[in-house]
């Protein structure tokens, strides 16, 4: 199983790397496809078949709407140029990730191995929780019961982001 | 944007149905197999954007739908809110409480309020891609005119 | 352990991008790449070895089933990356519009 979703990894690191150097946007955007659907079937080896339906509908939607807004503009990428401002940012990029990554590394060691995670807070949502909530789908019974709120909240997000888009698009810039 | 080829229409026109019920079942079904009313909202959305790409926005009128789908999605979270508000009038006194009788689980007529929540969640999240869809066909129409 | 540090660097690659790409496009796309990489990051923490999907079949009893609580919590967090994206891509179509290029720079420095 770790294998497995390794090299599945290993493919979307590759994708991601393609994807932000690629000198055409539409091709960028459709490596980003790589990523999105990789996660798809990594959602599906880790037996999520719920994340793995929103997810491979939400990557094609969103490819939708990036591929519509790259054909509606520009498909040239910006020419990237060195000069002695780039060389210091990228000495402190790399400190920066190189400090993140030693932090990662630390806090990695309170995890459990892959496969034999220890049910603490989400015991009482699993045990008896059909005869709570009456739903069979426990990510439902969740999503809907336990944690409504976020459920709540969620769609007030998108909510809100439909409004922001209309109000973005629609109205008449200054001329 | 004008409509794709008469193969890609006449294609859509078979299958957007499909996709269509496809989602209501996904909806229907979110208490009792994978999916839910976020799954389901989508793929119905899907089904509309298909039919857009296909036959082109000149074929719709697209300024009174993208009204329409505000709408719907305003009333349908609206309608998410009251259902949680009236468990402060049913049963033990707790926002979001499961009021409804819970059945037998594993029947589609079953866990109480869960599958009307999904079906509202549904609509919310189907007219809110939609509108997403629409407002940048509609900008993209007005500027290349 | 190798799955979480691959985990990590998937998100590194995505904040790579973020930092150095002066395209808004490409930015968008390093966004969507670091909330890729997180999400699969909460699903690998709920795995359990053996462990069923999260349906529960009412015959039987005694299974193991993996964590649902964070399979729940990304599952809003997609939609939500679904709504930020949308967003983006609003701000950055408008801008183009505007001022004819998707360099940040070049924003940057019109100004009126």
């Amino acid at each position: 199983m770790e294998l497995t979703i390794s090299i599945i990894l290993g493919f979307m690191i590759i994708g991601a790397i393609y994807a932000l150097h690629a000198k055409d946007l539409l091709s960028a955007v459709v490596a980003m496809g790589i990523v999105g659907y990789g996660l798809v079937i990594c959602f599906l080896l880790l037996k999520a078949p719920d994340l793995a339906i929103v997810q491979i509908v939400v990557e094609t939607i969103t490819l939708v709407i990036m591929v519509a807004v790259v054909l509606d503009s520009t498909r040239d990428e910006i020419a990237v140029t060195f000069d002695r401002r780039s060389i210091i940012n990228m000495v402190t990029g790399l400190i920066v990730f190189a400090a993140l990554f030693y932090f990662f590394i630390l806090a990695i060691g309170n995890l459990d191995p892959l496969g034999s995670h220890t049910l603490r807070m989400s015991e009482s949502y699993v045990n008896g929780a059909v005869e709570k909530t009456g739903s069979v789908n426990l990510v439902t019974g969740v999503l809907f019961d336990f944690r409504a709120y976020d459920t709540l909240g969620e769609a007030v997000i998108l909510y809100t982001a439909a409004l922001g888009v209309l109000t973005l698009l629609r109205m008449k810039g200054k001329k | 944007m004008e409509g794709m080829s008469t193969i890609v229409k006449k294609v859509t026109q078979l299958m957007a149905g499909i996709i269509f019920m496809y989602g209501i079942y996904i909806i229907l079904h979110g208490h009792l197999t994978p999916g839910g009313g976020f799954a389901g909202g989508a793929i119905v959305a899907g089904a509309f954007i298909l039919l857009i790409l296909a036959f082109g926005s000149s074929a719709l009128n697209l300024k009174k739908e993208v009204s329409g789908t505000s709408n719907v999605e305003s009333v349908a979270i609206l309608i998410v809110l009251l259902l949680a508000l009236m468990a402060l009038l049913f049963g033990i006194k707790v926002f979001f409480f499961n009021y409804l009788p819970k059945g037998e689980p594993g029947e589609l007529v079953s866990a109480g309020v869960i599958p009307l929540y999904n079906i509202f969640i549904g609509i919310e999240v189907a007219a809110a891609i939609l509108t997403i869809f629409l407002a940048l066909v509609i900008f993209k129409e007005e500027s290349s005119k | 352990m190798t799955v979480y540090i691959l985990c990590f660097v998937l998100f590194l690659v995505g904040l790579y991008g973020v930092i150095t790409r002066r395209n808004l496009i490409k930015i968008a796309i390093a966004l969507s790449i670091m909330e890729f990489s997180i999400f699969l990051m909460l699903v690998l923490i709920g795995y359990i070895d053996g462990g069923l999907a999260p349906i529960v079949d009412p015959d039987l009893a005694g299974q193991i089933y993996v964590d649902p609580l964070p399979q729940a919590m990304v599952l809003t967090a997609i939609v939500i990356g679904l709504a930020t994206t949308s967003m983006l891509m609003a701000i950055a179509i408008r801008l183009y519009r505007k001022y004819k290029t998707f360099d940040i720079r070049e924003i940057k420095n019109l100004r009126g």
